[in-house]
């Protein structure tokens, strides 16, 4: 049967157009249970021996998702007009729904309604879309319940208490969902919580038994209402709001920016009021203050002389939560890597003056996060009531930017010392914080596998293990090197060369392995061997989407999560010592001056003669007495690899520094015995040469094949203005740094040297690094070629190569590359822009998420590892604000606040009106001079200048249940042993 | 966009092995010598044959056979927005052209030395889909005019989106952009007289999406003879040569 679906649609041009479109209505979709005779039995979804069937509606597939993730929640219809419905208004929603369809335990059957000759309706004359669509719901669930009759209930699942009415009236049994759970499922009470809050108010109020407060309408308003969706458009169009994505402050969720190309610049909104409901990520609509209003972040260190724990908590449950800030406004210490993200740059670029300020005005799209944030609930205060039934708690995410939410548990007093996932439903304008469900419980906080499970929560990585298909997809163990395999087009036999691999201690995931030998012409022939993991990784199989999805071996301090399975990680493509091995080779002959004459790139089969350590590598390569073949072409290449280094240094490329560390670990506790500093060795670096050539190699030869569509890797010249904070702090102490080229900002970084302080260049080095902008995946046809540049390598055009067991980057180049050779087609989606570009993106997410979490480990073992000592080390002056310095602990790779004059909360008992006074005194104890990076005290007895050394006492201070904090004190640079203070 | 959900329905509600529904009139016009209207879904295309007749333009004259003019037209009103359409633009020659060829191979030209047969499309309706649908309708409109032909060319398209080889693609599913395979088959020699696609596929996916299609023009084959033998059956009652 057929019907044409009609309506009237606006163009964008204004225009007005009648659309017509075909809809076919059937008679072959079937029911899904094995309860009706006429289904197909291919189609059986759904369990017979349910107790009942839910159909649910829009509103509770967009809103409690994570109730019907839950396990005890099976048998549902899904409507496709619900899906419809979903998709539109919520892509990641969408998805979340359709993986809970795909799931074969949860027996959500998707009915496709509106092609279903009996159940499609046409909206009636003055019926708006949401009514038609309710009423196409409970038109489905009416057919289930008339087909189903007296074998098994069909139960409508919907909040609308509207839409609960008419079906009732229609015959059909309707119920919220807070009502489902307790009058139909005692059986899992822990669902209750994992109602979403906010909709609950539309349930009827006869139906709530006192657990959830009704919120009264009489609640004061907190903050400005947004505007509607066509004011701010229209607003966006006559130039009086500016949209953009917020960015929060990494410690403070009420202060932020919004980039926005109208007005040049980034926008400041300061404060609760100004930020109005918006959160991280958020893509907002921004009315800018008068100038006179304008103003710049604040040039102090936030939490001093705020009353944190203390008596918010009472002033609170009276509904004065205006004061609340909270914990939330506290620096932490944490460790420092490479480039901060750009919102922190925008940020020390333009501290000391006045900036355009804005209000949000509203949000046009949200960015919370579906699956949920990591935090644990704010502690109850002393004299708090104790907690029972179900009670409104605060909950604080771990990441600083996002604001306390509030959500009902009735698991208050159990959750008090764990961490949680919970996710946000809604921000009324009548609720200080966000409000929010609890999710599920990951563990007691402070446990270090709780902690590690937060940190990939947080940076959204996928932890759970492969699927059966995946594995599948893996070639059984043992696996060795077949006729069958030297015989592949293209392959070439290498066994016969002296390949060696050299790795970090430790490594069990060898992809590269190196050769070099001296040919008959007087040249050499220098070969780089990578792990040929495209020869197992066919495009499209299970493990090919999964490893495209993961994109990245993630690593964190005491534990691998993996891209692809284990046994081709470290058996099948590792290169392993005296093991043969397929490879994907470049080998190049260059002549004595390590100048390139010919490239030839190859499949092949090497037998790699040792698997060494950077260390062993090194001491072969010291070892005058060692004469024989890997050790004499490990020379030979160290010789190539240092005149290559220095061609590389000629040409501009900067040698950057991370303040990286590296942990000893305990075999048996996993617990952290030992922290240092990471050292490089002339191994790493001719390893690390040879892996760039073989890159740049690659990289040329793919964008010459296909130039619009090969996977490249540039490094973006950072603007002047990103340069600003170091040039400051620079000019502070007679420094002048050359940023106008990345030759000339190296020639300037060799030369920044103090000779007193040995450590100094190291540190110009990592607060310059910290100003460029990250190195990121692209697509060559979406920039010009003179944009492929990589600046910090100074080289022209880059891509990744030579990790493939680790990076999918590097899978998708060996794929181009061996398209390029003409070995093997490339997949689908590798073959334009748009797949390309969608690739890239999420390599370039995956990676920086990767890094992160590497990040947040280390800190996180960095705190476990003080948590029973307290240790006194040489620190550096980072930056200087009125109240405090930022110091920076080369050691421990730690950087954090310290304060000049005592913090507020140090002494707990103090009301708000003694730390009043003492930001009275820490007002004036302390003189700024930004000009001159220096603050002084007031007596001019103490003076701290950007780049000082100094000295820090570094403890953990404990809270209540099991948080902890990591704090730096600043000490007297006597106190510091001679063994600590620092030596280059 | 979803073009197939994972149940296996289309935006329209089709799966994507179904040609959307099929109707023809015969003999719609009473000028022409042959005329037919055919219809794929929303796509709708009028078609009307003068001849043969002596050729206009002398030199254009073929000794061996006849010589076939088509011309491809879209009315204003087929699409959402009311254009002026000529039958001079670039899209309407070529595609003047692309009919010609298929008819060209399809009617005995040999039969009929020194005439020419004038093929007038006209498109109604568009709805994805249309030089097939005018190449269906040309042949009807051909055979209505009693122009001998080696066998109907019936055509179809098909496409592949999302994974899926989707036969008989309409306006929403041709404009997402992934490759549309048109093709016109004579059934029973099971000879290709059409083949286009524009994008790019690879061979062994490109082989199935080609044998659906062909799979398409058999169905839609088998409704034009069908419907030609109802219309010819009606003629032949009417001049009373066979009885009910």
């Amino acid at each position: 049967m057929h019907h044409n679906n009609q309506f009237v649609k606006k163009t964008k041009k204004g225009q007005i157009r009648k659309v017509v479109r075909e809809h076919y209505l059937r008679d072959d979709i079937w029911s899904g249970t094995p309860l009706d005779e006429e289904c197909e039995a291919s189609a059986h979804k759904l369990s017979a021996s349910a107790s009942h069937y839910l159909v649910i509606d829009t509103n509770i597939a967009l809103h409690q998702l994570d109730f019907l993730e839950h396990p005890a929640i099976t048998d549902v219809v899904v409507c496709s007009v619900v899906l419809e419905e979903v998709r539109h208004k919520n892509s990641a929603a969408y998805q979340r729904l359709r993986a809970l369809c795909a799931s074969d335990a949860k027996r959500f059957y998707v009915f496709a309604n509106e092609h279903h000759r009996e159940t499609f309706i046409k909206s009636e004359a003055g019926e708006s879309p949401n009514d038609r669509n309710d009423r196409a719901i409970r038109v489905a669930t009416k057919w289930y319940a008339d087909r189903l009759a007296g074998r098994m209930e069909v139960i409508l699942l919907t909040n609308d208490s509207g839409s609960r009415r008419l079906a009732e009236e229609e015959g059909v049994r309707a119920i919220g969902a807070a009502s489902y759970v307790r009058l139909l499922r005692p059986d899992a009470t822990e669902l209750l919580d994992m109602v979403a809050a906010g909709t609950v108010v539309e349930e009827d109020p006869e139906e709530e038994d006192g657990g959830a407060p009704v919120r009264s309408a009489k609640r004061k308003r907190i903050y400005e209402e947004h505007k509607t969706f066509s004011e701010v458009q229209a607003g966006i169009r006559e130039g009086r709001f500016h949209q953009g994505a917020l960015r929060v402050n990494r410690y403070n969720p009420y202060e932020g920016y919004v980039g926005s190309d109208s007005v040049g610049q980034d926008i400041l909104l300061a404060g609760r009021s100004h930020m109005n409901r918006a959160m991280d990520g958020d893509i907002v609509a921004v009315e800018l203050l008068p100038e006179s209003e304008w103003r710049g972040p604040s040039s102090k260190l936030p939490g001093q002389g705020k009353a944190t724990g203390g008596g918010s908590d009472a002033a609170e449950e009276e509904g004065n939560e205006e004061e609340d800030v909270g914990a939330g406004a506290e620096p932490e210490v944490f460790q420092v890597g490479p480039p901060d993200d750009p919102s922190v740059l925008a940020q020390r670029a333009g501290e000391e003056a006045k900036q355009p300020t804005g209000r949000v005005v509203g949000i046009i799209s949200r960015n919370w996060r579906s699956r949920g944030y990591c935090g644990s609930l704010k502690p109850p205060s002393a004299h708090a009531r104790p907690l029972h039934g179900a009670s409104n708690v605060l909950f604080l995410p771990v990441e600083r930017r996002y604001p306390a939410i509030r959500i009902q548990t009735r698991q208050a007093d159990s959750l008090m010392d764990k961490r949680l996932v919970v996710a946000i439903d809604s921000w009324p304008s009548d609720s200080t914080h966000p409000l929010g469900h609890y999710v599920r419980t990951l563990g007691t906080i402070g446990d270090k596998d709780t902690e590690t499970e937060v940190v990939l929560i947080e940076n959204d990585i996928n932890t759970s293990p492969f699927t059966p298909a995946v594995h599948e997809c893996v070639p059984t163990l043992p696996w060795r090197v077949t006729e069958d395999h030297l015989a592949q087009p293209g392959r070439t036999d290498l066994r016969h060369l002296p390949v060696c691999s050299v790795d970090p201690p430790g490594c069990k995931d060898i992809d590269d392995a190196l050769h070099v030998r001296p040919l008959p012409n007087g040249n050499y022939e220098l070969g780089v061997h990578i792990a040929d993991v495209t020869n197992f990784l066919r495009p499209g199989s299970a493990m090919d989407v999964e490893a495209a999805a993961r994109a990245t071996t993630t690593y964190l301090v005491q534990r691998r999560i993996d891209m692809l399975p284990k046994p081709l990680t470290e058996d099948i493509c590792s290169l392993r010592g005296g093991e043969e091995r397929l490879t994907f080779s470049v080998l190049w002959e260059v002549n004595d001056n390590a100048e390139i004459q010919s490239t030839k790139f190859t499949k092949g089969v090497i037998k790699s003669r040792a698997a060494l350590q950077y260390a062993e590598a090194q001491s072969r390569i010291d070892d005058p007495r060692l004469q024989d073949e890997i050790t004499l072409s490990l020379r030979t290449m160290n010789k190539l690899a240092k005149i290559l280094r220095r061609r590389r240094a000629e040409r501009g490329a900067l040698q950057l520094a991370s303040p990286e560390v590296k942990f000893t670990i305990d075999t048996e506790t996993h617990d952290p015995l030992d922290v240092g500093m990471y050292q490089v060795q002339e191994a790493n670096q001719m390893v690390e040469e040879m892996m760039l050539l073989a890159n740049v190699s690659v990289a040329e030869a793919i964008a010459h094949h296909f130039p619009s569509c090969s996977l490249l890797r540039r490094h973006p010249v950072p603007a002047p203005r990103q340069f600003e904070p170091i040039l400051q702090a620079a000019a502070a102490v007679g420094l002048t740094l050359d940023v106008s080229t990345s030759k000339s900002l190296a020639e300037s970084l060799d030369a920044a040297v103090r000779p007193e302080d040995p450590y100094f260049n190291k540190l110009v080095r990592i607060l310059s690094t910290r100003c460029m902008t990250q190195a990121l995946y692209f697509c060559s046809g979406d920039h010009a070629p003179h944009e492929f540049l990589h600046y910090g390598l100074a080289s022209p055009i880059y891509t990744h190569f030579t990790s493939p067991i680790r990076r999918y980057a590097d899978v998708m180049v060996h794929r181009l590359l061996a398209a390029v050779l003409q070995l093997e087609s490339l997949p689908e989606t590798a073959r334009d822009r748009e797949g390309l570009r969608a690739g890239a993106d999420n390599l370039n997410k995956r990676h920086r998420n990767a890094q992160l979490a590497g990040r947040a480990s280390v800190e996180l073992h960095t705190l476990i590892f003080f948590k029973d000592r307290t240790v006194h080390a040489d620190a550096r002056v980072t930056k200087v604000k009125a109240n405090g310095l930022i110091v920076f602990v080369p050691k421990y790779g730690i950087e954090g606040p310290v304060y000049l004059t005592p913090r507020a909360d140090g002494n707990s008992n103090s009301g708000p009106s003694s730390s009043s006074n003492n930001k009275a005194v820490a007002e004036s104890a302390f003189v700024l001079d930004e000009k001159k990076q220096t603050v002084v005290s007031r007596d001019g007895s103490v003076r701290y200048r950007v780049f000082d050394p100094c000295a820090v006492r570094i403890h953990v201070e404990e809270g209540y249940g099991h948080r902890r904090q990591l704090v730096l004190e600043l000490i007297s640079r006597e106190q510091l042993q001679e063994a600590e203070q620092m030596v280059a | 966009m979803e073009y197939v959900t994972p149940e296996g329905l289309r935006i329209d509600g089709r799966r994507p092995k179904e040609l959307r529904r099929l109707d023809c009139s015969l003999d719609v016009l009473q000028s022409a010598d042959g005329s037919a209207v055919f219809q794929m879904g929303n796509t709708k295309v009028l078609a009307a044959v003068f001849g043969p007749h002596e050729v206009e333009v002398r030199n254009q004259m073929k000794e061996d056979k006849a010589i076939i003019k088509c011309e491809y037209a879209m009315a204003a009103f087929s699409t959402g927005e009311r254009r002026k359409r000529g039958k001079s633009d670039r899209r309407s020659q070529e595609l003047s052209l692309v009919i010609k060829a298929a008819l060209e191979q399809t009617v005995m030209v040999e039969l009929l030395p020194r005439t020419q047969i004038d093929v007038y499309v006209q498109v109604l309706q568009a709805d994805g889909g249309t030089r097939v649908a005018a190449i269906n309708a040309a042949v009807l409109a051909l055979a209505s005019a009693g122009v001998p032909l080696r066998d109907l060319a019936a055509g179809c398209a098909a496409g592949y989106l999302e994974g899926h080889s989707l036969l008989d693609l309409n306006f929403q599913e041709d404009s997402a952009g992934g490759p549309d395979c048109s093709i016109a088959l004579h059934p029973n020699s099971d000879r290709l007289v059409l083949l286009q696609m524009d994008s790019r596929l690879p061979m062994d996916t490109f082989e199935a999406v080609l044998n659906l299609a062909q799979d398409g023009c058999r169905a839609v084959a088998s409704f034009m003879r069908q419907r030609l033998l109802e219309h010819t059956r009606k003629l032949a009652m009417a001049r009373g040569a066979v009885r009910a």
